[in-house]
């Protein structure tokens, strides 16, 4: 029992989850979209900036959930801060693909230091139900990228 | 003597004997990450006794086959099962008649036959429907979409920090346009139990139908629609210990037969022509096609099982370890209980500084206790309490003060891994 939880609940997603980074608006950003996880109510919001070049400049969130959600929104933002949207956008299918245990082991597109962060996450799927926690705030990251302005769990 | 005499056990007083009571439930002797099983999600749905498996079972093999239609011995046997779980219905309510008991899929299909039937008839632009501010989803959605429908005005009646419902607030919301009055008996977030007599003689003086919602009160407490005096009463089977698919819509017969049909189809109708229809009686009017027949019977096993024991002395019981566990609950730094109405069923849901309630139920999982995190399908009393969501504790009548002892515990164990 402790291991499972001891996986899921590491301590840099708790040091994220208590002390969120990047956890703020961005007054300039060109584009924002709204998060919820209707299941249980987990709210938030992604704002992005980005340059000419479709490189992000500056990511944030502000919202209300889990200490998974709340850890993952904040280490995304980390994670894709000074990237192009296009390596932003594969390194959540990577993400999708290790918490929903479809992981192909192609791990040509990633980084190692990115890669070792994104594992640390996808201790989430040995909880199921708690997958979408740790994948809403990448699902509004995209939606925000797509010019979209909501996203849910449960597109 | 008078000591003596209170200590002696009467014919009603027996001991509550929850073991044997537990003993009943299959699914209790599971064990989850190899730890007993303690399931404290039981307003979500309760488990099930072997009664009401072995009822369900029964019908399949030994008494099957359509309902109200058949000459032959299958459909006698299966059409009077079926009515019977109807007049057991009946008795467990206290409603007049058996024909003022319409079986329906769950809870939420009666609101909405109410708001679909009776609302789209009988109400006109401008009137009003109240409901309250702890309503779930079921009792608040079909109501919305009512009034978007006919241009109706909708009205929540608030309720107090500790969860109490604001009489006087409700005293005031009526008005003569007051239609319909839509309450929850008993709040499946706070566990606050509604004055519903009170609530129908106001609305009735003001000129309004009342409904009330008893998901919750029908597996808490002692129901009698006569003596509330409601013009409809809604529950479902899964939280009393029945099969899921199967609820209930109590109507006074004068109101159900002034009311159209819900659903067209067989079952429902008196003469078909292709020009036109006529209706059944009272209740096939409302049971259109092939209904839940073992889902029904099951559920009059369900009241069967819960009779027996006495849905009084089960309130007791509750009541005992709803004190209990509340007691050590507080204890908890910390941890915020919501609802504290002095009048309240075996319900807690909480806050714990800190930790969101979805880290609270996984954890807590792990070392074998189920309760519900999130909003409960009541997202208005969420904001109104001004919290996303919550963690809720719910009893039945098989849980006991070492059910509650092993919850502490495993939040004494959260907040310490998290720490």
């Amino acid at each position: 029992m402790l291991d499972d939880l001891r996986e899921l609940y590491q301590e840099v997603i708790l040091d994220h989850g208590k002390s969120p980074r990047n956890f703020r608006d961005v007054e300039d950003a060109t584009a924002h979209a709204h998060g919820a996880n209707p299941l249980c109510g987990d709210q938030l919001v992604v704002y992005l900036k980005l340059d000419d070049g479709k490189r992000i400049e500056d990511v944030s969130f502000v919202g209300k959930g889990c200490a998974i959600s709340v850890a993952s929104a904040s280490m995304m933002t980390e994670l894709v801060k000074g990237r192009t949207v296009d390596e932003a956008k594969a390194m959540f299918e990577r993400f999708h693909e290790m918490c929903t245990g479809e992981d192909n082991g192609d791990d040509s597109t990633l980084l190692e230091d990115d890669l070792e962060k994104l594992n640390v996450l996808s201790g989430v799927r040995a909880f199921p139900v708690r997958v979408k926690c740790a994948t809403l705030p990448w699902h509004t990251l995209n939606a925000a990228i797509d010019g979209k302005d909501e996203a849910t769990t449960e597109a | 003597m008078s000591d003596t005499a209170q200590a002696m056990p009467t014919a009603n007083d027996t001991a509550y004997d929850v073991l044997s009571y537990r003993s009943d439930f299959p699914i209790l002797s599971e064990q989850i990450y190899d730890k007993p099983l303690i399931f404290l999600d039981n307003a979500a749905s309760a488990q099930k006794p072997q009664q009401v498996i072995d009822a369900v079972r029964y019908v399949y093999e030994h008494e099957y086959a359509n309902v109200h239609r058949g000459v032959h011995y299958m459909s006698e046997k299966a059409t009077e099962a079926y009515e019977g779980a109807r007049v057991k219905v009946q008795r467990f309510i206290n409603a007049a008649h058996d024909h003022e008991v319409i079986f329906t899929r769950n809870a939420t299909e009666a609101v909405n036959m109410v708001a679909g039937t009776y609302g789209r008839r009988f109400l006109e632009p401008g009137d009003e429907i109240i409901i309250s501010v702890m309503e779930h989803h079921a009792n608040i959605v079909p109501w919305q979409m009512l009034r978007d429908e006919k241009g109706l005005v909708l009205k929540a009646v608030p309720v107090t920090d500790d969860g109490e419902f604001l009489l006087e607030d409700f005293k005031k919301l009526l008005t003569p346009r007051t239609k319909l009055v839509a309450i929850t008996h008993t709040s499946n977030v706070l566990g606050t139990i509604t004055p519903v007599a009170e609530i129908a003689r106001l609305a009735h003086d003001a000129g309004a139908k009342v409904l009330f919602d008893g998901s919750q009160a029908a597996v808490h407490s002692v129901v009698d629609v006569q003596a509330i005096d409601c013009d409809f009463y809604v529950f479902t089977g899964h939280k009393l210990y029945g099969p899921s698919g199967v609820g209930v819509l109590y109507g006074k017969e004068e109101l159900l037969n002034a009311m159209p049909p819900y659903l067209g189809g067989g079952e429902m109708i008196s003469t078909v022509t292709l020009a036109e229809s006529t209706w059944a009686e009272l209740p096939n009017k409302f049971e259109a096609g092939t209904p839940m027949i073992a889902q029904a019977i099951g559920l009059g096993a369900a009241i069967d099982y819960v009779s027996a024991i006495g849905m009084d002395r089960i309130a007791a019981h509750e009541q005992d370890v709803l004190g209990y566990a509340t007691q050590k609950l507080t204890s908890i730094p910390g941890l915020k209980i919501f609802g504290t109405a002095p009048s309240k069923a075996a319900v807690i849901s909480f806050s714990m500084e800190n930790i969101h309630p979805h880290d609270i139920a996984t954890i807590i999982d792990r070392a074998g206790v189920a309760c519900r995190a999130g909003h409960h399908c009541a997202q208005p009393l969420m904001d109104r309490m001004g919290v996303p969501a919550m963690t809720r504790a719910s009893f039945g009548l098989y849980n006991t003060r070492a059910d509650a002892d092993a919850l502490v515990e495993a939040l004494e164990f959260t907040q310490e891994f998290l720490g």
